[in-house]
This record gives structure tokens, C-alpha cells and sequence, in this order.
């Protein structure tokens, strides 16, 4: 009662407009965004790749390409600055063999680095195409690809290739380098590739020294490495050892992917007691965080 | 807020989140990438309030999911959070701070991260743990923070802050 008569401060009003609007509203207006976000994710779920939901994405996402193209070329350099950052780190840490490489990189013009970097990827996505390698019963599809996954979850990319294109859900992708993974999803001007080191993504491979056979994965907890799994304890893996596609046929069935396309290097060859099969980790070729352009392979037997 | 400055909040959006998917999102450095959309849309809570920053959240997570193909929703549920946590904090406790962008989008960064992670296991995702929650979101809350200052200071000078509060009044307390 002694404080009675004394003038106290009142806590000051926030400043924001929807302070004023009262919390009532400012919940109000949370709560309708979070039930819209919800009801996206349901209807995008039970709709599938067929329903209405997917068809505004389709169209939201072709109606945006024209900017993530824009936006690609516009950030090219500054992409092509940061790879050229990070490549002189790791050639830092690399042995002294390398060292000569960075100092010639180092004499280089940025700008002159760029035209050569661009022209020689190119050069080599035509030998790849026009050369041997390629393989037969498929015609390629080049793309540069526009986007990448925004989040830790999903390894995947979106090319700018679609089903106007002739590209359809489970066609392979692969760069000179060796294989990338496979189409997962198509709209008529794009395409989401879903990458090799995607935990959904498995390839059966074998060693081509060797012939020992498994299953390309993606390793538990890492970013970019993969394992050969399922390689039975008789079978002979080595370390350096390159790792193809497959590309097997049973009947009428045939993996999706075509036989003798390079994955990657075997860097480890494990053997416990305790396992079934030994543990085979194995490097990709292709430098899958850094993608400027791949090609879809398309069935010739599918036709255009 | 006014027209402007909703359709100038509206573009520092739509470009944050085309540079975060086209450009952004492949810059990994040490296991993993900024999120500029994430920093812009925190910074649009903390100067506008926890409506705006909800809104620009949602409306950048729409155009994410759509670059992407990823499932409509996701990225605008946990957007829209975010910017309300941040706008809550700008209005609230954060006001006046200096480092409070600093501040929020550290903190923000790893809880859109758990969140993210708990709705991506609930939908079904198969997601690592280890992966998500330490070796790509650590370097992520560092990078994220070190954009923090130089992010806000853009959007503020492109969206600019809310209207100050009136003067604190006295009031007398009768028996």
C-alpha cells in the first residue's frame, strides 16, 4: 500500500506495426501461414507427381527458370572466383607436386582462367559424346544445371532440361568425369536429378580390374563419399581400383543404367570378422558440388 | 508498412532466394553452405516485426521449393518461423541491441536446422543425424553469422526499419 501514489513507468510500446495491430492478429496472421505451409506439404504429399499441387509447382518452377538461368549466368564468375579460392586452398594442402600447378595457376589472368575453364569443360563433354566411351542405345541430352539443394538432406540438382527435351523420370546422367546420378523428377523446361550421394540412390557396380560385384551407395554421414556394398569376403577389391557401372539384364528387365560408365576409385578395402561383406569405400569421379553442366542420356529405344 | 516498402521487402526476398538456390547453396565450405534466404528473412523480422518477417519467410520458402522441386511447404514452414521468432525478438528483448542480428541469426540458424531436420524425418526423408545437426549445420551457424551484420545492413538500407516508438508514458497509480 506504501507504493500507492507514486508514479511508476509503464514498459514502452514495441515499435513494430504488428505490435500495434495487437497479438491477436499477429497470431492470427502466424497461425494462417503455418496452416497454409501444412496444407501445401498434405496435398503435396497425397497428390504425388500427377495432382494439381504438382502441376502449380511444374508451372511456378518453369515460370522461375527464366531467372535462375539469369541469375546462373549473372553469378557465373563469382562462382568461377570461388571455385578458383577454394581450389588454391586445397592446393596448399596438397603434396609438393601440386605446387607447381598453383604457381602457373597463380600467373594466370582470372578472367583468361574463366574463358579456358569453360572452353576446356566443353571440349571434353564433345570428346566424351563423339568418342568411344559413349555409350551405344542412347542418345545425349545436354543441360546446365540451375540450381542446387538448399538444404543438408536432399542431394540433388535441378538441370534445365525437361520433358520438352524428350527427358523422362529414372534417364541416367553422367559428365565426362563418370557418372551423377539419375532424373528423379521432370517438368516440361526442367528436370531434378537426384545425385549419387543422395541416401536414396544405389547403382550396382563392379570392379573393373577385378570384376568383383556390389552396390554403389552413398556413405552414412558424409557429404560426398560413396561405398561398394554387398561385395562378398572371397572377392578381390584394391585399393586404386576403378569402379563401373554394371548394366545388367535379365529378361525383359535391365538396370537403369548403362553398362561400363566410371563412378569412381576404390580409396579403402575393409575386412572384419563381424561383417558379411567387406567395406569398400570408393571416390567419385565427377565433382558432384561443383556441376556446371551434364548430359541425360536417352533411350534410343524410347525414340523421341 | 507501406507499399514501397513491401514490394522492396518482397524483391530482397525473391533474389535472396534465387541467389540461395542457383548460387549460394553449392558454396559448401567445410561440409556446408550459407543460407542468405534464412539471414534476409531473419533480418526483415527483426526490422519490420514478426507479421512481415513471417510473411517473407512464407513467400521465400514458396519460391525455394518451387526452384527446387523439393516438397511444396517445407522450406515455407520453416521460414515462416523463423522470421516470426525474429520479428518477436526485434519487438521485444532484441530491440535497441547492436549485435542482435548477430544474435538472432545464430540462434535461428539452429533451431530452423533441428526444426527442418525433425519434419524432413517426419515426412518420412531418409536423413543422417550426425549429417544434418553437426557436420553441414555447424559451419552453416558460422557462416550464417558472419553474413548476419553485412546482410542486415543491406536489407535495412533497401527495406528500412519499422516506425520508432512513441515515448514511454507515465502513468499514476491511484488508490
Amino acid at each position: 500500500m506504501g507504493a500507492l501514489g507514486v508514479s511508476v513507468r509503464r514498459v514502452p510500446p514495441t515499435p513494430s506495426s504488428s505490435r500495434g495491430r495487437g497479438p491477436l492478429r499477429r497470431r492470427l496472421a502466424v497461425g494462417v501461414l503455418v496452416l497454409a505451409s501444412l496444407a501445401l506439404i498434405t496435398l503435396s504429399f497425397r497428390s504425388g507427381d500427377e495432382g494439381a499441387i504438382a502441376g502449380a509447382q511444374d508451372a511456378g518452377a518453369a515460370a522461375l527458370r527464366p531467372f535462375a538461368v539469369g541469375v546462373e549466368r549473372v553469378a557465373q564468375p563469382f562462382r568461377d572466383a570461388y571455385a578458383w579460392v577454394e581450389s588454391l586452398f586445397d592446393a596448399r594442402s596438397e603434396a609438393e607436386r601440386l605446387r607447381g600447378d598453383v604457381r602457373e595457376l597463380r600467373q594466370r589472368a582470372i578472367q583468361a582462367e574463366f574463358a579456358v575453364r569453360e572452353n576446356e569443360h566443353l571440349r571434353a563433354l564433345l570428346r566424351y559424346l563423339d568418342g568411344p566411351r559413349f555409350p551405344a542405345e542412347f542418345r545425349p541430352v545436354t543441360a546446365e544445371v540451375i540450381s542446387f539443394p538448399d538444404n543438408a538432406f536432399t542431394q540433388a540438382v535441378v538441370i534445365a532440361a525437361g520433358s520438352r527435351d524428350g527427358v523422362r523420370v529414372d534417364d541416367p546422367v553422367v559428365t565426362a568425369d563418370g557418372l551423377v546420378g539419375l532424373v528423379s523428377r521432370v517438368t516440361a523446361s526442367t528436370a531434378r536429378v537426384q545425385l549419387l550421394t543422395d541416401q536414396g540412390a544405389a547403382v550396382s557396380a563392379l570392379d573393373l580390374r577385378t570384376n568383383a560385384q556390389g552396390v554403389v551407395r552413398h556413405a552414412r554421414g558424409t557429404r560426398e563419399t560413396l561405398v561398394l556394398d554387398r561385395v562378398r569376403k572371397r572377392d578381390v577389391v584394391h585399393v586404386g581400383d576403378e569402379i563401373v557401372t554394371a548394366g545388367w539384364r535379365s529378361g525383359s528387365l535391365s538396370s537403369l543404367y548403362p553398362k561400363g560408365i566410371p563412378i569412381g576409385e576404390v580409396t579403402y578395402v575393409g575386412d572384419t570378422d563381424t561383417d558379411f561383406f567387406k567395406q569398400v569405400q570408393v571416390d567419385p569421379y565427377v565433382d558432384l558440388g561443383s556441376l556446371d553442366a551434364v548430359i541425360v542420356l536417352l533411350p534410343l529405344a524410347r525414340g523421341r | 508498412m507501406s507499399v514501397g516498402a513491401v514490394l522492396r521487402a518482397a524483391a530482397v526476398v525473391f533474389v535472396a532466394a534465387m541467389l540461395q538456390t542457383v548460387v549460394v547453396a553449392s558454396l559448401v565450405v567445410g561440409g556446408g553452405a550459407p543460407n542468405v534466404l534464412l539471414v534476409a528473412v531473419v533480418s526483415i523480422g527483426l526490422l519490420r516485426g514478426a507479421v512481415p518477417g513471417a510473411l517473407a519467410g512464407f513467400g521465400g520458402g514458396i519460391v525455394v521449393d518451387l526452384a527446387t522441386l523439393d516438397t511444396l511447404g517445407v522450406t515455407s514452414l520453416v521460414l515462416t518461423l523463423a522470421g516470426f521468432w525474429a520479428g518477436r525478438y526485434g519487438e521485444t528483448s532484441g530491440r535497441g541491441r547492436r549485435l542482435a542480428p548477430v544474435l538472432a541469426v545464430g540462434v535461428i540458424t539452429v533451431l530452423a536446422g533441428v526444426f527442418a531436420f525433425l519434419l524432413r524425418y517426419l515426412l518420412g526423408e531418409e536423413v543422417v543425424a550426425e549429417h544434418a545437426l553437426v557436420t553441414a549445420l555447424a559451419p552453416t551457424v558460422v557462416l550464417n553469422t558472419l553474413l548476419a551484420l553485412p546482410v542486415y545492413a543491406l536489407v535495412r538500407a533497401l527495406v528500412r526499419e519499422a516506425p520508432a516508438a512513441p515515448p514511454a508514458r507515465e502513468v499514476e497509480v491511484i488508490a
